[in-house]
Order: C-alpha cells, then sequence, then structure tokens
C-alpha cells in the first residue's frame, strides 16, 4: 500500500465514522423536532426516574407451566385495568418466562394496586335488558318496563322471587333506576370491583355503545377448554369466506352451556342473548342461534382474522387458570433516584479522569488517542442510547450505568492491546508507520476475538437472565460492539494519520514510541548502539531484529545453562 | 515512566523474565490455599444475603438532617411493636431500613411514622416490599447463564485457537475467580444482592476476556514451537506471558480504577445501593482475574501440552 492510499484509507474511515454519528444525531434531531417522542436524553428506568415497581409472579401447582401466549394476554389484560384506572406513561410487560413487571411512575393508590393484582374474571350470564349506551339516548327496548323507575323508593328485593336466571322479576326497581340512569361513556364501576354471581348485574360493553341488565351467572369462563378463530364451515363441511370463533367446553361446561341454551333459545329478544363479561365489561352478546349440547359452540359475527383472533385469545385466557401473586413490590422516591444517578455519573467521572491521567502517564503524546477515543465511544454510545430508549423502549437503569463504567476499562483495553503490539513492532526496529500497520493487523485479530467473548457473554445473559441482569447486559453489549467500530474506524485510522506527523514519528520523549526508551530499534547487539535515527528501513530492522534475538540467546544460554527453565528470546 | 517502559522492553525481549511457567508449583500452591480459605470461609460462615433473597419489607428515608438509627427503630416499634429493624446509613443523608415482611397497612403506617421521626415529607419515604424467592429466582436464571456461557464459550476458544486444552485451562482459571470472589463475600459479610450477582456475572465475562487475550498471544508464539531446535513449548508459554505483561497491568490499572471509584467514591456517597454492590464484585474479581490469566491459565496449559511428543522433543534433549 503506497502512502497516499494509505492515508486516503485511514480518511475513508474516519468520515464513515463522521457518517454514521451525524446520521445518529439528525434521526434523533428529527424524532425531537417532529414531536415523535424522541428526547435528547436517554429515558431513565424506574431506579433512577423513581416510581414503583411491582413483579407479578404466577402462582403455580408443581410442574405446572406458563405458556407465553397467557402470560401476553395477562399483560394485555393489566394493561387495560392499569390504563382504565389513569395512570399515564405506565408500562406493563413480561420479565423472563414466567413474571409480569409493572412499572409506574409516582406512588399509586390502593385502588390501581388491588386492580393490578386481582385476577381477571370470564363468565357468562344471560342478558334481561339491553339498550344503547349513552344516556342522552336512551330507549328501553325488549320486556322493561320504564314505568318502575318512577317508584320513589326502589325496591332492592325482587317482589316475585325469580324462577330461573333469565326471569324478568330479577330487575328490582332499584336495578331499574341504575340502569336508566347508567352512562357508558363516564366511568361507572370501581377499579376492581368483584360482582356477586348469583345476583344480576348492570353494566356496558367495553366500547361504551350498549348498556345491559344481565342475569346471575350462568357458566364460569374457566369452563373454557379451547377457543380459537377459524373460517366458518357448513354443514357440509365447505369453508366459508365469513370469519368465526369456535368455542369448546369442558365436562361442567358443556352441561351448563346445553341447559343455557336450551333455555334461552326459545326466548324472545334479547333475552335470547347471553353476555359474556370480562371483568364486569360485556365482551360480545351472542344472540343463540341453537341449542348447543356438545360443548362446541361457533360465534359469527362481521369479523376479520383480527378481530376473530383478539375475540378467541379474550375467550380462551380471560378468565386466566393461574393466579398471579405480587413477588416484589418497590417504590424509589425520585429524589433517591436521581441522587443515584449523580453519584453514580460523579464516580464514573473521577474514574474517567484517573484513566487519562494513567493514560498520560503511561502513553505520553498516545494520550491523545485514547482519550479521543474513549470521548468518541462516549458519544456513540450516549447517541445509540438515546435513539434505543426512543425506538426500543430502553431504559436507562443503575445497573445500566454500571455496565457503562465497566466498559470503559473494556474499551480502553482494545487500545492497550493495540498500542503495546505497535510498541513491540518498534522495539523489533520497525519504523512507526510500518510498525502502526503491523501491529494492527496482530492486535486486531485479539481484539475481535476478545471482543467476541465478551459479546457472547452480554448475549447470553440478555437471553437467559430478567430484570437488572438484562439492563446491564445490555449495555455491556452495547458498549462492546460499539467499542469495536471505535478501534476500526477511530482508533486506528487516526494512529495511521498521527504516525505520519512529525511528532509522532520522530519518536520524542513525549510521543509515546520514543524510540530511544523503546530500545531495541537502534540496539543491534550487546554494547553496540545506533543512533535511532538512522534506522528507517523495514527489511533493516527486520535482520537487526534477528539478529538481537540470536546473539541474546547466544548470551543468554551461555549465562544461564543452568536454568533451562527461562525461556530464550527465539521468536518462531 | 522510562523505568517501567524499560522494563517492558527488557519483558519483550527477554532480557528479563519472570518465571511464571516454571515456577507453577508455587502458584498453584497459593490459589491452592487461597481456595481452601475460601470456600471454607463460603461453607461454613455462609453469605450474607440481602433482603431479595430474605424476602420483607424495606424503606428508605432521603434527604434527612437527623441520622440517628434509633429514631428510626423508635418509629417501626411504634406500629409493630414486635419487629427488629435492620437500619442503617446509605450515603450521607439516607437512611435504609429493613424489617420482616409488613402487611400494606402496616408498611404505610410505617412510612408515616418514619417520615415524622426524621422530619421529612412522606413522599421522600421509599417503601418496597420483597418476596423471598425474588432473588432466588434471578439468580438461578443466573446460574443458568453462567453454566450456558462457559459451555459456549469453551467451544468458542476451543474452534478459535484449535485445541480444547485453552478451554480447559481458561474455564480453570475462571472458576478460580468465581470462587475465590464469591470467598470474599463470606469473609466480608457484603451483602448478597441480585446487584452483586450481576457483578459476579461481569467477572467471568472479563476474566475469560482477558485470559483470551494472554492466549492470543501464547498462540502466536507457540505456532511453530514444535519445529525449533532452540526453545521448549514451556519457555515460548512463559515468553508470552512476559510480552503481554504490560498490558495485562496497564489494562488492569485502567479497569479497575472506574470501578474502584465506584467503590470507594460512590459508596462513600451512597453508601449500600446496587453501585456498590457490582462494584465490589468487579474490583476483586478484576484484580484476580488478571492474576489467575497469568499464574494459574497459563501455567495450566503450558502443562497440559508441553508433554504432547511433539513439543517435548528439545525438553528430551
Amino acid at each position: 500500500m503506497s502512502k497516499s492510499e494509505l492515508t486516503k484509507g485511514a480518511r475513508k474511515r474516519l468520515s464513515s465514522l463522521a457518517v454514521i454519528v451525524g446520521l445518529l444525531i439528525s434521526i434523533i434531531g428529527y424524532g425531537v423536532l417532529s414531536g415523535s417522542g424522541a428526547s435528547t436524553t436517554p429515558k431513565l428506568a424506574l431506579d433512577l426516574s423513581g416510581g414503583t415497581s411491582i413483579i407479578l409472579a404466577p402462582v403455580l401447582a408443581e410442574g405446572e407451566t406458563v405458556s407465553a401466549e397467557q402470560l401476553a394476554q395477562a399483560v394485555a389484560i393489566i394493561r387495560q385495568r392499569v390504563d382504565a384506572s389513569g395512570v399515564s406513561e405506565s408500562t406493563v410487560k413480561t420479565q423472563g418466562s414466567n413474571n409480569i413487571i409493572v412499572e409506574i411512575p409516582g406512588s399509586p393508590d390502593d385502588n390501581t394496586l388491588k386492580l393490578i393484582r386481582s385476577s381477571a374474571k370470564l363468565e357468562f350470564r344471560p342478558v334481561l335488558v339491553t339498550a344503547q349506551g349513552i344516556s342522552s339516548t336512551v330507549t328501553a327496548s325488549g320486556s322493561a318496563s320504564p314505568a318502575a323507575s318512577e317508584s320513589p323508593a326502589p325496591a332492592s328485593t325482587p317482589s316475585v322471587s325469580p324462577t330461573d336466571k333469565s326471569d324478568v322479576n330479577w330487575i328490582t326497581p332499584e336495578l331499574q333506576a341504575a340502569y336508566d340512569a347508567l352512562d357508558c361513556s363516564t366511568p361507572f364501576r370501581e377499579a376492581g370491583q368483584v360482582d356477586d354471581p348469583t345476583l344480576p348485574l348492570v353494566t356496558c360493553d367495553t366500547d361504551g355503545f350498549y348498556k345491559y341488565i344481565l342475569g346471575p351467572v350462568e357458566i364460569d369462563g374457566s369452563t373454557i377448554s379451547d377457543a380459537s378463530a377459524g373460517l366458518q364451515t357448513t354443514s357440509t363441511g365447505a369453508t366459508t369466506n365469513t370469519w368465526a370463533v369456535n368455542l369448546k367446553f369442558d365436562g361442567t361446561g358443556t352441561q351448563q352451556f346445553a341447559d343455557t341454551t336450551g333455555r334461552l333459545f326459545p326466548l324472545e329478544a334479547p333475552r335470547n342473548q347471553f353476555a359474556i363479561t370480562l371483568d364486569g365489561f360485556v365482551t360480545i352478546a351472542p344472540t343463540i342461534q341453537a341449542v348447543i349440547a356438545n360443548g362446541s359452540a361457533e360465534i359469527t359475527g362481521n369479523y376479520t382474522k383480527d378481530t376473530a383472533k383478539t375475540l378467541a385469545d379474550q375467550l380462551k385466557y380471560g378468565s386466566l387458570p393461574i393466579a398471579f401473586e405480587v413477588q416484589s413490590q418497590e417504590n424509589i422516591s425520585a429524589t433517591l433516584g436521581s441522587e443515584q444517578l449523580t453519584s453514580g455519573l460523579l464516580a464514573g467521572a473521577i474514574g474517567l479522569l484517573l484513566v487519562v491521567i494513567y493514560s498520560i502517564f503511561q502513553y505520553r503524546g498516545l494520550a491523545v488517542v485514547t482519550i479521543g477515543s474513549l470521548i468518541v465511544a462516549a458519544v456513540v454510545v450516549y447517541l445509540a442510547i438515546t435513539l434505543l430508549s426512543w425506538r426500543q423502549g430502553y431504559r436507562l437503569s443503575l445497573a445500566g450505568v454500571a455496565g457503562l463504567i465497566v466498559s470503559i476499562g473494556i474499551t480502553a483495553d482494545s487500545f492497550i492491546v493495540y498500542f503495546e503490539r505497535v510498541r513491540d513492532e518498534i522495539r523489533d526496529g520497525r519504523p512507526l508507520s510500518v510498525a502502526v500497520d503491523v501491529g494492527w493487523k496482530r492486535a486486531f485479530r485479539t481484539i475481535i476475538v476478545s471482543g467476541l467473548v465478551s459479546l457472547l457473554a452480554a448475549v447470553v445473559l440478555f437471553v437467559l437472565t430478567v430484570g437488572n441482569v438484562r439492563g446491564f447486559a445490555y449495555t455491556l453489549g452495547l458498549t462492546t460492539l460499539v467499542d469495536l467500530m471505535i478501534a476500526v474506524l477511530f482508533t486506528h485510522p487516526l494512529l495511521q494519520l498521527l504516525a505520519r506527523t512529525r511528532f509522532f514519528s520522530s519518536g520524542g520523549t513525549w510521543s509515546g514510541f520514543d524510540v530511544k526508551n523503546l530500545g531495541s530499534a537502534g540496539y543491534v547487539g550487546r554494547g553496540q548502539f545506533r543512533a535511532a535515527e538512522k534506522v528507517a528501513p523495514a527489511k533493516l530492522a527486520k535482520a537487526s531484529k534477528e539478529a538481537s534475538k540470536r546473539q541474546t540467546i547466544a548470551e543468554r544460554k551461555a549465562a544461564e545453562l543452568l536454568s533451562p527453565s527461562k525461556k530464550s528470546g527465539e521468536k518462531n | 515512566m522510562s523505568r517501567f517502559s524499560d522494563f517492558g522492553n527488557d519483558l519483550y525481549t527477554g532480557s528479563r523474565s519472570i518465571n511464571v511457567v516454571g515456577k507453577r508449583k508455587i502458584w498453584y500452591s497459593i490459589s491452592a490455599v487461597l481456595l481452601a480459605i475460601f470456600l471454607a470461609f463460603s461453607l461454613v460462615k455462609g453469605f450474607n444475603f440481602g433482603i431479595e433473597f430474605r424476602g420483607g419489607s424495606e424503606f428508605r428515608v432521603a434527604g434527612v438532617t437527623e441520622t440517628s438509627q434509633q429514631l428510626a427503630v423508635d418509629a417501626v416499634k411504634s406500629v409493630v411493636p414486635e419487629q427488629n429493624p435492620l437500619v442503617s446509613n446509605v450515603g450521607t443523608d439516607s437512611i435504609r431500613v429493613q424489617t420482616e415482611q409488613l402487611s400494606d397497612l402496616e408498611s404505610e403506617d410505617v412510612r408515616v411514622a418514619l417520615a415524622t421521626a426524621y422530619g421529612v415529607n412522606s413522599s421522600d419515604v421509599a417503601s418496597s416490599f420483597i418476596g423471598a424467592n425474588w432473588g432466588a429466582d434471578v439468580t438461578s436464571k443466573a446460574l443458568t447463564g453462567l453454566i450456558v456461557f462457559i459451555a459456549l464459550a469453551a467451544v468458542l476458544m476451543a474452534l478459535y485457537f484449535r485445541t480444547l486444552k485453552m478451554s480447559v485451562a481458561a474455564v480453570v482459571a475462571l472458576l478460580h475467580d468465581l470462587v475465590i470472589t464469591a470467598g470474599v463475600y463470606a469473609l466480608t459479610g457484603f451483602e448478597v444482592t441480585p446487584a452483586a450477582v450481576i457483578g459476579f456475572l461481569t467477572i467471568l465475562g472479563y476474566s475469560l476476556y482477558d485470559t483470551v487475550v494472554v492466549f492470543d498471544k501464547i498462540r502466536e508464539n507457540t505456532l511453530d514451537v514444535e519445529h525449533s531446535e532452540t526453545t521448549t513449548f514451556a519457555q515460548q508459554v512463559n515468553y508470552a506471558v512476559n510480552q503481554t505483561l504490560v498490558r495485562s497491568i496497564n489494562t488492569t490499572v485502567v479497569a479497575v480504577l472506574p470501578v474502584a471509584s465506584i467503590l470507594f467514591i460512590g459508596a462513600a456517597l451512597l453508601g449500600a445501593g446496587t453501585l456498590r454492590d457490582i462494584a465490589l464484585a468487579l474490583f476483586i474479581g478484576m484484580l484476580i482475574g488478571t492474576y489467575s490469566t497469568i499464574f494459574i491459565a497459563a501455567p495450566l496449559y503450558s502443562q497440559l501440552r508441553e508433554n504432547e511428543p511433539r513439543f517435548s522433543k528439545v525438553k528430551a534433549a
């Protein structure tokens, strides 16, 4: 490679790094300016920003396991509940293969906590009365008697004992009053409210379009053995283009479902409907079209593939067969979090300063490269974390900060390995510009393979662990990648360019490549020194290296004949 | 610098050398004694497990002016008289109070009582409740991670270095580091928290990383040793260790400086906490990791290979 080509290559690599940094900055800048939620600082995890983190673990019998689907459904249900309680900026996600972690800024009130802990309830109830759910357009339909609401003191017990769960006698004047007053567009249920399954219920559907008076619970959702979305098949077995949800009950459910459909089928609308409620809200209220005795039902409507799948999932997991218990509930005050961050950053800054002082002491002028590389690495890591916290929902935690501080050492090691190799080459008598390239080739192998080990550690820990360990592994992996990138795109090309400057190539005391200090360049044998400046051609240097080596062996062999374990200088 | 750099030159040319490989029995004995001591401490004294492993309730009072621990004890006892809280100062103006598991109502009352006792806003009192299996869950996952990582790293090294013996030597050195670091926790009674477990896991990454760097030089130096008439395998290994000694020292200093800064400066500011727990494990682990690479992994590798027939001819001569 000619000198100009070499410089060109180095410049090219430096500018590609500049492009990467520029790209990161402009993506983040665009995100900030366009108001799409990006910020110029990384978002902080709960342990730094303050808030409450609740970890829920499933209560499992021996040998029982939780499927990923069940967990995802539970997360969806809990998220709905948290959002419904009006807490903003909360996150609900799975943690590892078993747990659910709920993070809420600030300290949540008791109701929110209860809401998160209580398990979902899926129930089947017969529809007694239904109407549109916005109060301004209330029109009672079906067999409801609007006159009942005129009663000044509504009675709370049925005047006539209801004969079955579809009996309109369940509707007491009090219930009717509540129903009439119900406006689905305003919150009407207590968070985490538990309804008595033996009593009727006044409620709305999840969208707030319809309101209902429902009879007592007919079937518990846990008797559903399977629910799936699929294309409807006709009695002849041909597949139609209509999406439907297929429902299967277990033994108890089959019997109960047969009884219910048998009783509701002959009734007039709307009492021929049953409602499936999830946490007290009506998910769906299908009309019964046949008595179903085999425990296998099909629900049709205007479903798309997606809506059918969603409904099937809700039915399948809505009533979770597993209960969750609170494994840990941690409340971190915002002041404590910011204190930890400040002290952590302060400690990191002092550590970095010590590293700078040490590298000046060790590498003199070369410290410019070390410090420059560390600064560029820090900038790239900062930008990457900011970008990831916007796009990937990454949150910087205390463990993550620790990971960053630790990475200073591993990042600096790449330079140290490299510099020591370059110094070795100079000791072998090569001029600096050649030493930089030869040293790089050797150091690069080492940097790659050792970087791979770090990366492997990060990936394994990230995949197999949970919580804090994950946050730590994430930053470790990220910084290892950045470290490799900086070594290739910054440290090496910079050193290549610097090697051409007078200051470094002359090998002065402050260059860090002090030829005299590094000795061997001008050293051709015991007692024979050559002026360092004169040693330039690589070939000559190589020869002198060999010479020096052999001589050293001979001398040492003579001197140390009796201690064969001492190694010789022979380099093969 | 010049003296240190002379030292580096001499190590490089071989005019000065530390006989690491030849005197391996000394290093082995030192490590065996250390291992025995720390293993004994781990087994007999046991570990001081943090609240994440024991389970319980924890309160942190921030921004206090009066740091008396008795105030906290009295405050807790005023709500739940039968409790004996563990109180510790965290940093200069925070108090940490740990109790056995309290009910929601009790912990709310304790929070208010602590806020009143220390004259701070009740929002400055953070309360946590940690189930006993939380820490165990994290740790069991971490242990799985550890075993998988060691296995994969051993395979990676075997592929790269083309010999399983380097993997064996590196893993032995790694286990050596882990046992000693764990032993230091038992000896000093430092709390074992999930953060300490993280630190522990990092050591395995760092220890192997360090070993790989030195082993790569050994690989380079021993490439043609079987054709050499003048040097033995052990000599070349020793030579490589000496040549990379300056790098090992520099890297260790640079890596340990930030960690030490967290451990000593951070601990003074923060007291007990995630950062300090991680830093202690790292501080010990990094020092031990560098030591074991040079004094355990390299001699062991040499020992495993030097008697292979193709390497033994110089020795026999």
